[in-house]
């Protein structure tokens, strides 16, 4: 188990270190000039080349390649020779010159907006999308079935950006049942934080709970011809005992699988959902970083979205072992 | 043991009555609709058992037999299938019993064990726990009492070192020491029926025996009643006092062990006993299979449905096999025959089939 742990925890820093590798070789050969988007208009070829200089551009790839990870170990000092030194402290991921701003305190900003918008959502399509699941597999085939796999399926198909639209145009604008969202940290408001969340929660779980109902449904289906779950039954169990702890239990697998990358996915930021309702999380700020061609953040949030995907992954594959005991991580 | 007549008796005793057996099962009926037509599984079959005794249900696979014992034991989805008929058990009629009342007799007066232990045994929980877990569903006792019964359970099934067992999971274990893991689930309430079906098919031949042998142990002990379900002729001799043979829904034959196989009379049944390997007698030249395929359950022949596979359907007079489906009557005391030969002539063909297996003239 720890020999294991060990091994999965040096497999996931070389991934990181493959992506980064990539990313930096990614954004050197691309086209356009990082230094030239420093000064905008301002811009004079001396500007340009005084801002190269500052950035660190105008060395070797390799060189600030190793710059940037010691950077994230031991903190940085950009152009320590200009009169304005810009201290960047240890855990630096780079320093934005659009924002003039650390890439890490940008980040740790908008994080926690995603986390609250994500884990919100997540519970609320987990027991949806598990309860109908669950409904329409003992149902199968009867109306009450029929009705859930209809309304999943507009679920499913409905885009994002249409559906957040519609909440936007009938909750807030015509009925006003909630005021226009201004996001406030729930430390602060609770309340106001609340009517912010609500929205983007449904939107969200309405997205995924109608593939969770479906996978729910098939998995629950599934095992519920298994020669274990008539077992239950035999024993006499009540229904509510076969269904849950025998059927679903079994059928557990691939829903952990899905929830836990889907949560990875989101915590790395709900594009869609975020700018809609004007969420400063990471999704709007990854999109401001790519429409301002912030080299610096872009990979810094590309990072960041890669190590909880990747960690996800981990933990994933441990709850395999706490789920199924015939799974042995070794 | 008797057979009650095909048609629901009128004016039966009334529940609890001293002369009613133990268990009878009065004309039933299941049927599953399908995309393709009406699956008719079990078609008019009535059998009674008494207390104490071991009945086997043999025949094919599709010929109804599961589906019989998982009417008896409730497993069959009253949403999905059309079931008729009547259950007794012990003075309870079962299939019109509200699925509450049928709830707390699954586990506790009924108990059933099952073909494959390894996909019958949760892989998710430890054995002990399951056991527990059947006990609990039944009975208000704490958990360390149910434990401790779990495991006086286990041992008495022959699981060694069941002190580190019990929180084994299944995958854990041996083919048979799963089966005995099932056979422990299903006795510990001390069921008074038990039902076992296809209880030894899906293990070693070595692991057979012994597994029967723990049935027939237990059940001697337990005083339990015990229907054994296979479609293996040759296991059904030593144990069961009542054999019923099954073909295409129906029961075609139904006498003591002892009768059937000294004097089998429908052609099925001679067929299944020819071919099954006989370590006793000298081995023919070659085992005589039954020809042909089980009918499908849901295109049944109009006649006598084992008439397409049988080689002496042309000794009765007139095309009755092809038109007329024989009833199941009394052939001698005890000893129910469902064939349009007669009775002399199923006899004869009889003895004949069993001089050319024991490899007499010719």
């Amino acid at each position: 188990m720890f020999a294991y742990l060990v091994r999965r925890v040096l497999l996931m820093l070389m991934l990181l270190f493959l992506l980064s590798v990539s990313v930096f070789l990614l954004f050197s050969i691309l086209p356009g000039d990082p230094a030239r988007l420093t000064c905008g208009k301002a811009c004079t070829p001396v500007i340009i080349e005084a801002n190269r200089h500052r950035l660190g551009l105008d060395e070797p790839p390799l060189t600030q390649y190793v710059k940037f990870v010691s950077a994230i170990f031991v903190g940085r000092t950009f152009s320590p020779d200009s009169p304005e030194p810009i201290k960047c402290d240890a855990p630096c991921l780079g320093y934005s010159f659009n924002r003039h701003e650390q890439v890490m305190s940008l980040i740790t900003r908008a994080a926690p907006v995603t986390f609250f918008l994500a884990i919100g959502a997540f519970v609320i399509w987990i027991f949806v999308g598990l309860s109908l699941g669950i409904v329409a597999a003992l149902n199968r085939g009867r109306l009450g079935d029929r009705l859930i796999m209809g309304i999943s399926l507009i679920g499913y198909s409905m885009p994002a950006f249409f559906l957040g639209l519609l909440l936007v145009f009938f909750v807030i604008i015509k009925w006003q049942f909630l005021p226009f969202p201004q996001y406030i940290s729930p430390w602060e408001n609770p309340f106001q934080f609340f009517q912010t969340m609500l929205l983007p929660w449904i939107l969200l779980a309405t997205l995924y709970a109608a593939f969770y109902i479906r996978l729910t449904r098939n998995q629950v289906l599934e095992v519920l011809s298994d020669d274990y779950v008539r077992t239950a039954r035999a024993k006499g169990l009540p229904e509510r005992t076969v269904v849950v702890k025998h059927a679903l239990r079994a059928g557990l697998t691939p829903i952990v699988t899905a929830a836990g990358l889907d949560l990875a996915g989101l915590l790395g930021g709900a594009i869609i959902s975020e700018n809609i309702f004007n969420l400063p999380g990471l999704g709007s700020l990854a999109v401001s970083s790519i429409t301002d061609s912030d080299l610096p953040l872009i990979t810094g949030i590309t990072l960041l979205t890669a190590a909880i995907i990747i960690f996800a992954n981990l933990v994933v594959d441990l709850l395999y072992a706490v789920i199924d005991p015939r799974v042995r991580v070794t | 043991m008797t057979a009650t007549s095909e048609l629901p008796v009128s004016g039966m005793p009334i529940a609890g009555s001293l002369d009613r057996p133990f268990l009878s099962v009065n004309d039933l009926h299941v049927a599953f609709p399908t995309e393709d037509g009406l699956v008719q599984a079990v078609d008019g079959v009535s059998l009674s058992v008494e207390r104490g005794k071991t009945l086997a249900i043999v025949g094919e696979s599709g010929s109804g037999k599961s589906v019989t014992a998982q009417a008896i034991m409730g497993l069959v989805n009253r949403k999905s299938a059309n079931v008729t008929g009547e259950i007794w058990l012990d003075g309870q009629e079962l299939l019109h019993m509200p699925q509450g009342e049928v709830q707390e007799l699954m586990g506790m007066e009924i108990a059933m064990i099952f073909q494959d232990p390894m996909s019958s045994l949760h892989p998710f929980y430890r054995i002990g726990d399951q056991i527990v877990e059947a006990i609990r569903a039944h009975r208000s006792i704490g958990k360390a009492a149910a434990r401790r019964e779990t495991l006086e359970m286990l041992h008495h099934v022959g699981i060694p070192a069941a002190e580190r067992r019990i929180d084994a999971y299944p995958h854990q274990l041996s083919g048979g020491m799963r089966q005995r893991v099932m056979i422990a689930m299903a006795l510990i309430n001390s069921p008074q029926l038990l039902i076992a079906d296809e209880p030894t098919t899906a293990l070693d031949v070595t692991v057979q025996a012994q597994i029967l042998e723990l049935i027939a142990r237990l059940q001697g002990e337990f005083g339990t009643t015990v229907i054994l379900i296979t479609h293996d002729l040759g296991i059904v001799a030593d144990v069961a006092d009542d054999v019923a043979v099954m073909y295409g829904g129906r029961i075609v034959e139904l006498a003591s062990t002892t009768t059937l196989y000294d004097l089998p009379e429908m052609p099925y049944t001679l067929g299944l006993l020819s071919s099954v390997p006989r370590m006793d007698q000298k081995l023919p030249e070659r085992l005589d299979p039954i020809r042909g395929n089980p009918p499908s359950p849901i295109r049944l022949p109009k006649g006598c449905v084992f008439q397409p596979r049988c080689d002496y359907w042309q000794k009765v007079p007139g095309e009755a096999c092809l038109t007329v489906r024989p009833e199941l009557l009394e052939s001698d005391p005890d000893h129910w025959v469902r064939c349009h030969l007669k009775a002399e002539e199923r006899k004869q063909i009889a003895h004949d089939v069993k001089q050319i297996l024991a490899g007499g003239p010719e």
